[in-house]
């Protein structure tokens, strides 16, 4: 966590501050987007505060906001905040290796504050969990470092948006910018030929998934990104064997 | 207005996003994850984000966007270009959000593409 001291005085602090940093421009017009979004659509300047300070997950903000407005069930708004979140379940499993070393309220606290972009960086910075102790601070401070940098962009970009909602329209596409960021991001993760095919598997099938209900496409293109790729890698690594040729990317 | 149920549905969403995000370091009990999901999931990000721009590039209102007059998709070729020709050093991401823009707001504002 950035308010301790293990944390913010390690130099893998700054590292994270600085990968962020660079996203930064892209997370803040998002997040101004959502506060724009959220007054507009009629919430009351006491719910949209609320929901900025508390809640800190644009899509599943984004998508709640209307089912809020429409005065929907509860059960309805919290399965669609929940199912537009399974990602993070995903990436929860991912990032397991790399938190139990910590206490549990630590683990929470972190975990809340890790949104995609710092998730994403931080498994594109530490490839594998570190198994020595020096090794497991420097991830705990980048990690604290990186959501940091990222609570706050969001934080006042999200307030900005609240307070200029009248004057910015939204017509504009402002918001496109976060997609933009998301563009740089996917980029720097293709690092490899198999990643690179999960990409575009991945894009395809959120566009064929895209009538289901509760932005579950998204849900199911991981899920045929992540076996295609497997099944992939599987028939590689046996045609590899079979020909006696060295491993693969 | 604010009205009571309001904030206990923000209250709630709140706990989701605790819950989504930490969902599998909650317990301390040991276990494993069987070898192939481990080799899995370093393939889950990218098609994450993926399946979450290529939807926002093509889609508009639930219809596919012919390519010709879509700012967003030259926009994004912008950025992926700006990112290649970087070769990813430096601040990419910043640079393929200023290209992107500086492709994307003269189509969108000024020829009114979508």
């Amino acid at each position: 966590m950035f308010f301790i001291k293990a944390n913010y005085s390690h130099p893998s602090f700054k590292l994270g501050m600085k990968d962020i940093s660079s996203a930064a421009p892209g997370v803040a017009a998002w997040g101004m987007m959502i506060g724009v979004a959220m007054i507009q659509s009629g919430m009351s300047l006491f719910d949209s505060i609320l929901m900025t300070l508390l809640v800190f997950a644009g899509s599943s903000q984004l998508a709640a906001i209307p089912l809020l407005v429409a005065g929907a069930p509860l059960w309805v708004i919290w399965a669609t905040a929940f199912c537009v979140n399974l990602r993070f379940v995903v990436f929860s499993a991912h990032l397991r290796a790399y938190m139990m070393s910590s206490p549990r309220w630590q683990r929470l606290l972190a975990a809340y504050l890790t949104t995609d972009l710092t998730y994403v960086q931080f498994a594109l910075r530490f490839e594998t969990p570190a198994q020595d102790l020096s090794g497991q601070r420097s991830e705990q401070a980048y990690l604290a470092g990186n959501s940091f940098l990222n609570w706050i962009s969001w934080m006042a970009a999200s307030l900005l948006g609240i307070s200029l909602a009248r004057y910015i329209p939204s017509n504009w596409g402002l918001g496109f910018a976060g997609i933009l960021a998301l563009v740089g991001v996917t980029c720097s993760l293709a690092t490899s030929k198999l990643k690179r095919i999960s990409c575009l598997i991945g894009g395809v099938a959120a566009i064929l998934f895209f009538t289901l209900p509760l932005k579950l496409n998204i849900l199911f293109a991981i899920g045929c990104a992540v076996l295609s790729c497997l099944s992939l890698e599987m028939l590689h690594i046996r045609y590899m064997r079979r020909f006696g040729i060295g491993s693969h990317d | 207005m604010t009205e009571f149920w309001h904030i206990t549905a923000i209250l709630g969403l709140a706990l989701i996003t605790l819950l989504t995000r930490s969902f599998f370091f909650i317990s301390e009990r040991q276990w494993q994850l069987p070898d192939w999901v481990q080799r899995g999931l370093q393939f889950a990000p990218i098609a994450a984000l993926s399946a979450v721009i290529i939807p926002e590039i093509f889609m508009f209102h639930a219809e596919f966007s012919l390519p010709w007059t879509n700012a967003r998709l030259f926009a994004a070729l912008g950025g992926i270009l700006f990112f290649v020709v970087r070769k990813g050093r430096g601040q990419v991401v910043l640079g393929t959000i200023v290209v992107g823009m500086s492709i994307y707001l003269p189509l969108h504002l000024g020829l009114g593409w979508n």
